[in-house]
Formats: C-alpha cells, structure tokens, sequence
C-alpha cells in the first residue's frame, strides 16, 4: 500500500470532517441573526425604516416598527404585517433544526454521499423559502382592501426580493443580511466537504491498485506536489 | 492756452452731483456702521458664522425666560431659531399645558389656580459646577414658585411655591451639584403674612431667602429658609470650586423704603450682597436651631409614569435667624443698588453689578475668608456682620460704562459686563480689571449669556445679549414691538456682532449648553407600554365609554388617521364630559390633536406618542358636535373627525360608541 496516498486520504477526509463541522456550526449561528432586511425611505423617514426577517420572527428597528410600517401600508390596504400569521415563523425554526440534526449524522458518518445528500437537500430547502418569502410579498404586495384610502389603478405593492425598488413616495431596499450569508456558507462547505472527502470507492481502489490515482484524489496530490 | 482753474457751468453740473453721492455713501456707510456695530466683521463673514445649512444642527441650544408669558423658549445657536416654547407657570392654548386635567394641578397655589406668572432666570442643573443637561430651572417672579423642566422631554414636571417670600427674583440658582436650588424674595413682606399699617415697614417687614433641596431624582422640597432685613433681594449666585459651600445674593433698597423707591431706595451710597454659608445652615438645621414658621405652600410633582401632576399641600417651614447662628451670614458692602451677583469660573472672584454707578466691585473669597477670621467688621445689621468693604475689595473695573447689571464669563479669563444705560457689552480681564473690548447692543442690554458663562466651565465662543428695546432694529409691528437677541463670537479679542435676532416675550436671563450633551438624552416617544395614566387606552378594543352619574369618561385612542371611537351617543344635557384621550402611535413626530366645539373652558389638546391627556367638556346646547384631530397628522387628517351627540335629558338616547359601524 502506498503510505503516502493513504496519509494524503486520512488529510484529506479530515479536512472534510471539520468543513463539515464548520458547516453545521455556521447553520448554528442563522438563530442569532437576521435572514433578510428590508428598508424603506420616504419624505417623512430620512433615516429609513428597518424590518428584519430571521428564521422565527420579523423585527424592526425598535419595537414599534411593524406596527408603524403597518400604519402606512394601511393607506394602500396592504395587510398588516403580523408574525404570528405566518406559520413559516413557527416551523422553519424546526426545520432548521432538522438540518442541523442531518449535518450532524453527515459528520458522524463522514461518508462523500452523506455530505452531498446533506448539502444538496440544504439547498433546496434554501431555494424553498426563498420561494416562500417571495410569495409572501407577492401576497402582501397585491391582495389590497378594496376599501383602501388610496387607490392607484394598477399599481401593487411587492417589494423587491433582492435589490432595489420605487414604490410610490417609498424606496424599499431589500437585501440578504448575516443569517443568509451563514445559510449560503453552510451549503458551500458541505459542497466542499464533499469534494474534499475521498469516497470509500476510492479508498477501495487505492486499496486494490495502489498506484492508481483516482480522479478525485489525482488533482489534490498534483496540487499538493 | 491758459489751464482752465474753473471748470464751465456745464462741468460743474456732474461734479456736484458727485460730491452728493460720496456725501451720500459716506453718511450711509457712517449710517450702517452705528446700527451694525460689526466693528471689523463684514456681514458675508458674519453670516457664514451664524449661517446653519437646512438640515444641519445648531451647536448649543439655549433657553430664554420668556419673562411674562411665563414660559421658555428654546431656541438654536448660532442661528437663533427657535425650535419650541415650554410651557411653565402659564396655560398654553397651543398644547392645552394648563388646559388638560392632567397639567392643571403644576398651576395650583395656595391661592388657587394661578394662570399666569413672570418667568426670569433659568439655570441648567450642574454637576461639579458644570451644567449637565438634566435640568433645567426657572422662578416664577409674581407668585413666589421655582419651576423644574425635564430636559428628556422639554416638559414642566414639578412647580414649588415658596412660602413667605414675594416677588422671586433672586432664584432659582443653583449650588455647585445642583443640591439646592435658592430663591429669594425681591420684596420684603410682613412674616408670616398680616394686616399691618404699609408705614410700618421697619418694624414689621423681613425677606427670606428660601433654599430647595434637590432630591437625585429632581424632585424639590422646600428645606429651609433665612430670615433676612426687609431689603429687596435681588439676584444671586451660588459659589463655585473653594467657593461652592457658599451662596451670594444682591440687595437693594436697605434704606426700607416702601413707597417711591425710585429715589428712597437710591439714596445710600452702598448696599450689600449677602454671603450665606449653606453647609453651616445645614447644621444649624440639623441641630435644630431653627423656627418652625407658619406658611401654606404647594408642590406641584408631575409623576412620568401616570403623565399626571399632583398637588401635596405642605404647612409651616424651617426658618433660620441670623443673630441666632454666627457665621451663617455676613454682608459685603456693595456700591449703588447692585443688580447681579457673579462668581468667576475659579469660584475667587464675585462681581457686583452697582446698576446705579459706573464701575464694577469685584469681591475676593479669599479675602473674604480672611476678613471674617480676623474679625474685620463694619458694625452689623440685624445681628449680621457687615465686612470691611476694603478688606474684601479685590479691585475696580473702571468701566467708563453706565449702568452694569450682569456679567458673564469666558474660559480665558475675561468677564464680560452689560451695561443697561450706556447700552454696551464690556469686556474686561479678571485680575487686571483692565477694559479690553466693548460694543454697542441695541438695545439697553438686561442680562448677558455666554453658554456654561456662570459655571466652572465657559465654552466661550458666543455672547448672546438680552436687549430690553428695539425701536428701529425691525420691521415695526405697531406700538408693541418684540425684544432681542444679539450674538456676538468672543473666540478672538475683539467682540463680533453676528446676529439680531427676535425673542418671546420678556427674556430676562438665559443659558445654554452644547447641542452634544442635550440631543443624545432626548426621548423621540412616550412609551404606550409604560403609560400608567389611569384613564389610560392602549388598544382600539379598549376604547369605551363609561357613564358615572352625570359624569361621563370617554376612553379615546387617536392613531392615523382616525379616533375609536368616533360616534358617540348618550350624552346629556348637564353631563361633564372627559375626553380622555390617547395618542398610540409609537412614532417619532406623529403627533396628534383634539378639539371639540363649544368648549368654554379649555382649549385644546396636542398628544406625543404614547401620550394621554384629559380634556373636559360641558356641553351647553342640544345636537350633534364635532370633534376633530387639530394637528396635520397625515393624508388623511382632514378626515380623522367624530360627533358626540348631545341630547336633551327628557329624551332617552342609549350610550352608545363605535368607529366604522355602518
């Protein structure tokens, strides 16, 4: 057996294991953070007014501020925007927790296919509420009381998922915040996890045919060399 | 050809024509040059100074006594804006301070509701000599009172009356960590109060001088009071630094004149400016050396929390007498009626203001010290040692002035004098006593304020004088013309005029602090969660109507853009009714009003956020009346109305109530 290709595996699943661990922990820290955060300016609002979206709660800058954005979307028959009528806030919070469970096993297993099944399913869950947030201002931005004070044939009020956006005498700004930036991380390191950890097929090969080099750990003992 | 030595007639046409224009620009310029009193300062260099961009800050605020509308303006330095009035001993229609149930009590004497008052002096509270931004003071001159602002909220939150005083002039200074505010009577009276014949004024009249504990809370409480001659007291100033133990108080009129005393208060070449040692009262109070006084008196106590004021009735006071505590206060002979008393930012010098001489005594607290240890006496009066008036004197600043009556300091040194009749700021050096500068104000200066310019520490870098006239400085506006302002910049030798600027009312005394110690402590809201008003409604669905007798209390919120509720039927005839209003929005400057026809008694109301407010109402006529939001609150203000229905009580008409019911 050739120690030095086995040395080089051991590494290179080692590595593996703490990405992983990295990735689980990055997931950790998404409860401590705000997801999203949209900010609106306006004449009266020089220094704009924040809404944060975390995982189990909206918030703004102090504790008056949905109920004061809600004060003006009123005049257009938005909604009120009011967290305990958006289940999501209840269940992503276990969901969340769910993955971070999974990652854990992933990393016990330490298996390539437990680190991709993991992060693929990650993602998708990413790109899933995403998705729901984006229905969520679609909803908000156009189911308007018939009854509103302001009416303006046409017009709704969805603001942007990312980016920038004018609406009326209001621009929202909407943008990722640290919690995303924690999610986006976490589904990179396991990627990467996986891409770093040398299958058991691999191993088996090195195993059998000593000198053969895989595809997977050819590159990293040219890179090493 | 011969020159020509006199020009043709048709030369000389052009030539006189031009003689009457440099006449004419000379006299301009001469003319300009009298009313501006720039001195070297050009007016684009005057207004860059004083000019703050839209949407900039002012650096100091300051706070003008607003003299008889009893009230205090707040206004921005360097520009002169006035950013608002505060309302203090007297009603203020335009936010129903005084009107509402909740503020009338901050009004209560032992009199009775008093409307009205004369408001002088505000003093920022101190800590270490040096304002802090708590606080902020202000004496009510008419019916003895010393008023507290809080400065988070730029509300009156407590009154006190002072009994046995008159005219609270010489108030409300405070000592070096604000642990007394004083006040002392400017008019001698009989104490306690009695019907005596006016000419016994020798045997009968005396003036206390009051001192008020400040609690760390803010809260006052009248801690006892010295039993002075019947003389007038007439401005004061607590030490500072080696001084701090001590409070200083001008006199006039030790004649005991009490009629005419434009001239019979006039006729002794010295009064005196009394020196009371606080501490040593303090121990005569604590060692029982006092008198219990008779004396009924209010304090009037705005509790933050129920954003109501109460009125505690207090009886009898501590009153110390002079002869009876040797060293609690001695006199310092000082020339001519002085006006002001003045301590320098050292704490060593005190400056008397002769109103009626040329020149300016400046008194030495060591020397002082040193005069009462060596027994250095003048004879006594009322059992009060009077100093040697050389023993103390630390010099004489030949002002070539007429008419001193306040003087402010810089944190260089200089002290900076007003002169009312020679209408003039002088400039002058502690220590020296030399003149260095002086400018004309227009005019008849009063007091002077230079920010921190009564503390240990001056941020000299503006003088505002208080002129008493205006004549031709403005627009006229009939007869009653408005009083004024005027900045100058004292960060180089000379003093620059910068700005006139218009006040309200009668600004006497004034103060101010740098914008960075007081904007930071400046609350946006009321919180709605902390609100414990009885009457309080925090939500829409606990607004309600209760009828109690022939009292009815309706529970009212007011939020863009609509009341709940705003129907409301079952009102009699011969009903009180109080609109107890809450204004639950929680965001900054979303105020809102209310007013409702035919209310005889009160004005309106204007609600902060988070704010609650009573107004009462009697009806008088049968029919339907509306109520509406006075302040433009939004889009939709115009429609942010209600009726109360009014009915007759022979009829039967339920108590109803309701918003949006079809």
């Amino acid at each position: 057996m050739d120690l030095k290709h086995s040395a080089m595996k051991t590494k290179s699943n080692r590595t593996a294991s703490w990405l992983m661990l990295g990735a689980v922990l990055s997931s950790v820290l998404i409860y401590f953070f705000p997801l999203w955060k949209i900010t609106l300016y306006a004449p009266q609002y020089p220094q704009g007014i924040r809404m944060y979206i975390w995982i189990n709660k909206i918030t703004g800058d102090d504790a008056y501020t949905l109920q004061n954005i809600n004060i003006l979307n009123h005049y257009v028959g938005m909604k009120d925007i009011d967290p305990h009528a958006v289940p999501e806030l209840y269940y992503f919070p276990y969901a969340l927790a769910g993955i971070i469970f999974l990652g854990v096993i992933a990393w016990l297993i330490k298996k390539r296919w437990t680190y991709l099944s993991w992060a693929i399913l990650y993602a998708l869950s990413g790109a899933i509420a995403i998705y729901d947030f984006y229905l969520w201002e679609y909803d908000y931005g156009h189911h308007l009381d018939p009854k509103a004070p302001i009416k303006i044939p046409g017009m709704a009020y969805q603001p942007p998922l990312i980016g920038t956006k004018h609406l009326l005498n209001f621009t929202a700004i909407s943008l990722p915040e640290w919690a995303a930036v924690f999610m986006l991380v976490s589904v990179v390191l396991g990627f990467v996890a996986y891409w770093c950890c040398r299958s058991s097929s691999d191993k088996q090969l090195a195993d059998h045919h000593p000198n053969i080099l895989t595809s997977s750990s050819q590159s990293r003992v040219l890179s090493h060399h | 050809m011969k020159p020509k030595i006199f020009p043709q007639q048709k030369q000389l046409i052009p030539l006189f024509c031009g003689i009457i224009t440099i006449a004419g620009l000379l006299l301009s310029s001469c003319n300009s040059h009298s009313s501006g009193g720039q001195g070297a300062i050009s007016a684009q260099e005057a207004a860059q100074q004083v000019y703050v961009a839209p949407g900039q800050y002012d650096e100091f605020y300051a706070f003008m006594s607003g003299g008889y509308n009893g009230q205090v303006s707040v206004y921005g330095l360097p520009s002169g804006r006035l950013f608002k009035i505060i309302p203090v001993f007297s009603q203020n229609p335009e936010n129903g301070y005084g009107y509402s149930e909740e503020t009338k009590p901050l009004l209560m004497t032992s009199y009775g509701f008093i409307p009205w008052d004369d408001a002088h002096h505000p003093e920022l509270s101190q800590t270490d000599g040096i304002p802090d931004g708590r606080w902020l003071f202000i004496n009510a001159n008419n019916t003895p009172r010393v008023a507290r602002i809080d400065l988070k909220t730029f509300e009156t939150v407590e009154t006190i009356e002072i009994p046995n005083s008159a005219g609270n002039h010489s108030s409300p200074f405070v000592t070096e960590n604000t642990e007394y505010v004083v006040a002392g009577t400017r008019f001698s009276v009989p104490i306690p109060q009695k019907d005596v014949p006016i000419a016994s004024y020798k045997q009968n009249f005396g003036g206390v001088l009051s001192f008020i504990k400040v609690a760390p809370s803010g809260d006052m409480d009248l801690a006892f009071q010295v039993m002075m001659p019947g003389f007038d007291y007439d401005l004061a100033h607590a030490g500072k630094g080696k001084s701090k133990d001590w409070v200083f108080f001008t006199c006039y009129n030790s004649e005991e004149a009490h009629t005419l005393l434009e001239v019979n208060a006039s006729q002794r070449d010295k009064d005196f400016v009394a020196a009371i040692n606080w501490k040593k009262a303090e121990e005569y109070v604590q060692q029982g050396k006092y008198h219990e006084f008779p004396g009924t008196y209010y304090d009037n106590r705005f509790d933050t929390s129920t954003q109501t004021a109460h009125s505690y009735v207090h009886q009898g006071v501590k009153v110390l007498i002079p002869s009876e505590c040797p060293g609690l206060v001695y006199f310092i002979p000082a020339p001519k009626s002085p006006h002001g008393v003045d301590v320098d930012p050292s704490g060593n010098y005190i400056v008397a203001n002769g109103k009626l001489s040329a020149d300016l005594s400046v008194f030495s607290f060591d020397k002082i010290q040193q005069a009462i240890q060596q027994k250095q006496f003048d004879g006594e009066v009322n059992g009060i040692p009077v100093l040697k008036f050389d023993a103390v004197l630390a010099g004489v600043v030949k002002s070539g002035g007429l008419g001193p009556l306040h003087t402010e300091f810089d944190d260089k040194g200089n002290a900076y004098t007003t002169f009312f009749i020679s209408s003039e700021v002088v400039k002058w050096k502690l220590g020296t006593w030399q003149v260095e500068d002086r400018q004309p104000t227009f005019y008849s200066p009063g007091h002077l304020m230079i920010p921190g310019g009564d503390s240990r520490k001056p941020w000299g870098k503006y003088l505002v004088a208080l002129n008493k006239i205006t004549k031709d400085r403005y627009l006229p506006t009939g007869p009653e013309l408005c009083q004024s302002a005027q900045l100058f910049d004292i960060s180089g030798d000379k003093m620059k005029l910068l700005l006139d600027f218009p006040t309200v009312g009668e600004p006497h005394f004034a103060q101010a602090i740098p914008a960075s110690i007081l904007m930071p402590r400046s609350d946006k809201i009321y919180q709605l969660a902390s609100n414990h008003n009885p009457y309080v409604t925090r939500t829409e669905k606990d607004a309600k109507v209760v009828r109690k007798g022939k009292r009815v209390d309706v529970y009212m919120t007011e939020i863009r853009s609509h009341f709940v509720p705003d129907n409301i039927e079952g009102i009699y005839l011969g009903d009180t009714v109080y609109f107890h209003l809450t204004n639950i929005e929680q965001d900054w400057d979303a105020a809102h009003g209310f007013a409702v026809e035919g209310n005889r008694e009160n004005a309106e109301l204007l609600l902060m956020p988070g704010q609650t407010k009573t107004l009462k109402w009697v009806p008088v006529r049968v029919g339907v009346f509306p109520f509406y939001c006075t302040d433009f609150c939004s889009a939709l203000h115009q429609e942010m109305q209600g009726y109360v229905r009014v009915s007759s009580p022979n009829d039967n008409v339920a108590l109803t109530w309701s918003t949006g019911k079809e």
